[in-house]
């Protein structure tokens, strides 16, 4: 198997005469921790979207573990292993953090569209995603609904959901933004413990996360690759300090 | 009226008792539903269950799906025909008949489904409108089948499971109540079946669902045509039950009417739109005989309940109940 799990080629997006992404080159180690940096309005979201084919790339093509994934759809993506969580939390608000996960958890059984069958027959589920609760630190919490919890503990419902579908490469959109100090330490903690045979690309603007997680750091500026490589070496790049580090979140 | 007073305070069920108390509540419906026909006429209360039904299932997709179709006159309507045609041509006994109907129906609903799909919000209700339309026009070409202006005239009621004559209106209203029963409590256990979970996660949050690796518009035809089913299903039975199905059926006119219905009985409840659809019809066999212009009545109902009630009239309990906890 290919020391790459994910490679872009040319992956450009224009919205009405807007370049928003160019010609972006992505390699992704299996089994790193990537993240995708950059200040705002770089491109990162985007880049994200293209990925999963939220958005369609106006050209270039993305390999998943040697495959062209370019026409696939985003439900297919998501089949395959990429999963992506969104820098909007994204839970179902009316749903209890035990039945969010349980949604994710279902999607693997083929009794989806079992329209005939009691909801009784997902109880089945209930002990795995207890579990995924857990250990996202939201066991107190297991019977809340989704909407009254605080903003950094819908980041880590959505992760958990994420993770309740194994993903073998797992997209983080910002997973730490909003959080207050405690909250931040716990997802560190999180992304650490879960790590283990999966890949995980993240965009992340609080350079603490992204210097004690990360084994490679891309910096991404007006839709382009700008620099590449460990931390040591990425931030001490001039036209990083310039762009990026100098700046907003130096 | 009976039908319309004793549903009402079904908006209980989901807002305030749990467990036992709602079995209570069930049940005592369920015995008001059945000596209703000693107090109302047979014919009228038939007929409020067969748009009861309708109103059911067209609430599935608005407001279980968050889908407003405005063409489901064309599932009600051609079910009825189809349904009224088994039964005086092909002389099918009235249950197959009706399932005959339900069939063509989730048939129908899988089709256009799958086309209108493609589009959201105001485009997916003129898609469906427009479809709608155009089996509205067939149904005057084909007048064959149709009987065109004059509908199609003398359905037989004929012999449940070949048995059971159904021309006395009293063991016809019997059968009418069990095939809403039937209906309803589908519709409830798919609301509460592993599909409805996700049909649920669809609507509170589409993006998420779809980057779990959810097919999403495969649900939603799915609950198109299920809809669609059930909607034929309330076609059909009408046709049985009243003898005859027209182009009032499949008119968009009957469209705009079960979203009124849905409406005024609350969208998104389970009983809701039952409330409504037996209250709309119950307000139109009145005015009928009252001299009133009956169209003015119902917008003028319409448009204060939407405006005092912006849940619907079951929504509203709900809530209030809810509060009141
Ligand atoms: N759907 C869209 N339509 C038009 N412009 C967009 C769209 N999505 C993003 N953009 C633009 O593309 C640029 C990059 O946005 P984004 O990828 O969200 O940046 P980042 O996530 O790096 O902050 C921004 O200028 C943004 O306004
Ligand atoms: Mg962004």
């Amino acid at each position: 198997m290919s020391d790459l799990v994910l490679e872009t080629k040319g992956l450009t997006k224009e919205f009405r005469g807007f370049v928003a992404v160019k010609d972006v080159n992505l390699k992704v180690r299996r089994g790193s921790i990537h993240a995708l940096i950059g200040p705002n309005g770089a491109g990162k979201t985007t880049v994200f979207n293209l990925l999963t084919k939220f958005l369609q790339p106006t050209a270039g093509t993305v390999r998943f573990n040697e495959h062209d994934i370019s026409q696939a759809k985003p439900a297919d993506i998501a089949r395959m292993g990429v999963v992506r969580s969104f820098q909007i939390s994204a839970v179902f608000p009316h749903l209890t953090v035990l039945e969010n996960v349980r949604v994710a958890l279902q999607a693997r059984s083929p009794k989806v569209f079992h329209f005939w069958r009691s909801i009784r027959e997902l109880d089945h589920l209930d002990a795995k995603a207890a579990q995924l609760v857990e250990d996202v630190g939201l066991g107190p919490f297991l019977h809340t609904t989704a909407v009254e919890l605080s903003y950094g503990r819908k980041r880590a419902l959505e992760i958990a959901t994420t993770l309740a579908l194994d993903p073998e490469l797992m997209l983080l959109d910002e997973p730490t933004q909003g959080m207050g100090h405690e909250d931040v330490g716990r997802i560190i903690e999180l992304i650490r413990r879960i790590r283990k045979g999966r890949t995980i690309l993240m965009v992340e603007h609080n350079m603490s996360v992204v210097s004690g997680l990360s084994d490679t750091i891309t910096v991404l500026q007006r839709g382009q690759i700008l620099a590449e490589g460990p931390y040591e070496t990425v931030s001490k790049n001039p036209a990083v300090i310039e762009a990026y580090m100098g700046t907003e979140h130096g | 009226m009976a039908v319309v007073k004793s549903i009402r305070p079904s908006g209980t069920v989901s807002g305030r008792f749990t467990g036992s108390t709602r079995l209570i509540i069930g049940a005592v419906l369920i015995v008001a539903l059945l000596v209703a026909p000693f107090v109302a006429y047979p014919g009228f209360l038939m007929k409020a269950l067969c748009f009861a039904l309708f109103a059911c299932a067209f609430n599935l997709m608005l407001g279980f799906v968050g889908l407003l179709s405005f063409g489901h006159a064309a599932f009600f309507g051609t079910a009825a025909y189809a349904s009224g045609y088994a039964a005086k041509v092909w002389g099918l006994t009235p249950e197959l008949a009706i399932l005959f109907g339900g069939l063509i129906g989730g048939l129908m609903g899988l089709v256009i489904g799958a086309i209108a799909i493609r589009r959201q919000g105001i485009y997916f209700a003129m898609i469906t409108l427009a479809i709608s339309q155009m089996v509205f026009f067939f149904a005057i070409q084909a007048g064959s089948i149709t009987g065109g202006e004059d509908g199609l005239q003398g359905v037989p009621r004929g012999r449940l499971f070949g048995l059971i004559s159904l021309e006395d209106s009293l063991t016809m209203y019997y059968f009418v109540l069990a095939v809403f029963l039937i209906g309803f409590a589908l519709i409830w256990r798919i609301v509460n079946s592993p599909y409805g979970a996700v049909l649920k996660a669809i609507r509170e949050n589409e993006p998420r669902a779809i980057s779990l690796g959810y097919q999403v518009n495969r649900f939603k035809v799915m609950a198109f045509a299920l809809s669609a089913a059930l909607t034929g299903v309330a076609g059909g039975t009408k046709a049985i039950a009243v003898q005859l199905a027209s182009l009032t059926d499949v008119q968009w006119q009957m469209s705009g009417e079960v979203i009124l219905m849905t409406l005024l009985g609350g969208v998104g409840t389970l009983v809701g739109p039952a409330v409504g659809g037996a209250l709309v019809v119950g307000l139109e066999n009145y005015l009928a005989t009252s001299g009133l212009p009956v169209t003015m009545v119902i917008g003028v109902v319409f448009v204060v309940c939407v405006l005092v009630f912006r849940r619907g009239i079951v929504g509203e309990i709900n809530v209030f109940l809810g509060r009141r906890r």
